[in-house]
């Protein structure tokens, strides 16, 4: 089977955050992405997802690897030192290389 | 005093978090307890406005738009000079302590309608009024005026977010039906209220629950501000609502509007807006400390702080 390598960046965050985040993402190159509504527990504490104020999103962006480094710098720029916020990258094969 | 099974539910959602029992209501069943009740108050207001000459109103609207410039004040003012707050933070709890609860004022309505109290029904205006100005001056107490503030994205947080949204969309749609008009929707929105606030109740004591694991964390003054400056918002809000002439249900609910603090509205545009400041500090002032402190004891103490004030001011 023909597949591609692509990246994928996931993005780990506060809700609250999800529209100007979005924005950024669209603005760096990214032509589509994934939202998820997730809880958990990190270095900020735990976030139940009950409601709005203390829910976090899952962002997953498929794209070329230069595109998903702008986004990566990007975020831990404007983003890591107030936010709880964690970031990774990883390999992705994908069925047809138009569309990322 | 009648106990009110509303609050009784809180108490159960509160004791069932702290026990973490296994319940929890899914967020968009929250979500939509939450819409019910905004439409169902905002609808209220609106029909009343119907009957109501606006520009009657206009010197309430004007005194409570000041009430809510001021108050964020006096709050910045306690914690930075004497809580010792870092600039940043007490700005942002004197912007959740300016804005408004819309769970407390329900839960203030349904003690009055359990009292047999009457109070105005054009409330939910100033409701909407009282949300947005603390908003500004704590971001202009933290920053200044400058030119970093996003304000476009700001403004599309603070009069885009559902509260705003929904209440002033219900009330638009009230006054323009009228009472007759909302009839055909009242069995969704004014009947089941009750059940509603209870079921939503029930959730916030939960979401209650959960903050507290945090409060031990911030000592004594952040408990104290919680529950004291309530206590002096609202008696700013009853010499108001008696300034205003306003009947004495209707300074009960202006005195639980000053009292109460923002959970939702304001956390969200100061997160976007004060990113540096603790989220976790102003969140667990407004729902760990204040909110049930309000739905427990502010507002019959805010009735009684009303009563004697009525008793030996408004006749003289």
């Amino acid at each position: 089977m023909l597949t591609y390598e692509m990246k994928m960046i996931t993005i780990i965050t506060e809700s609250v955050l999800e529209h100007g985040l979005l924005e950024d993402i669209e603005k760096l190159g990214a032509k589509g992405y994934t939202v998820m509504n997730v809880r958990g527990k990190g270095r900020h504490g735990v976030r139940h997802g009950d409601w709005s104020g203390d829910s976090n999103i899952q962002v997953e962006v498929v794209c070329e690897s230069e595109t998903a480094e702008k986004i990566a710098e990007h975020l831990q720029k404007n983003y890591y030192k107030d936010y709880a916020m964690k970031v990774f990258i990883s390999d992705v094969k994908v069925l047809r290389s138009d569309g990322f | 005093m009648s106990l009110d099974p509303v609050v009784l539910f809180f108490m159960l959602g509160l004791a069932a978090g702290l026990m973490r029992a296994e319940m929890r209501l899914p967020k968009s069943i929250y979500e939509f307890l939450s819409v019910i009740l905004l439409i169902a108050i905002g609808l209220k207001g609106g029909v009343e406005l119907s009957k109501q000459n606006f520009g009657e109103l206009l010197p309430d609207i004007g005194a409570v738009l000041a009430m809510g410039f001021v108050l964020p004040l006096f709050a910045f003012g306690i914690l930075y000079y004497i809580g010792r707050f870092k600039k940043v933070d007490a700005a942002s709890i004197a912007a959740h302590y300016g804005s408004v609860s819309v769970g407390t004022y329900a839960v203030a309505v349904s003690y009055l309608v359990a009292q047999q109290i009457s109070f105005e029904e054009y409330m939910p205006l100033l409701l909407v009024v009282l949300e947005v100005p603390a908003i500004i001056v704590g971001i202009m107490l933290a920053r200044g005026i400058t030119k970093d503030t996003k304000w476009g994205q700001l403004a599309h947080e603070v009069f885009l977010g559902k509260s705003i949204v929904l209440l002033l969309g219900a009330l638009l749609i009230g006054w323009a039906v009228g009472e007759e008009g909302v009839e055909p929707i009242a069995g969704l929105f004014f009947e089941p209220f009750k059940g509603v606030l209870a079921l939503f109740l029930l959730e916030m004591g939960l979401i209650t629950a959960s903050q507290f694991s945090t409060l031990r964390h911030y000592g004594l003054f952040l408990l104290g501000f919680g529950i004291l400056f309530p206590v002096f918002a609202a008696t700013i809000g009853i010499i108001l609502g008696s300034m205003l002439d306003l009947s004495l249900g209707g300074a009960v609910l202006l005195a639980t509007l000053a009292a109460s603090a923002s959970y939702i509205a304001v956390p969200a545009a100061v997160r976007i807006a004060l990113p540096e400041a603790n989220p976790t500090l102003s969140l667990t002032a407004s729902l760990g400390i204040t909110f049930p402190f309000n739905i427990m004891i502010g507002i019959s103490l805010y009735h009684m702080i009303a009563e004697y004030y009525y008793s030996i001011g408004v006749g003289a």
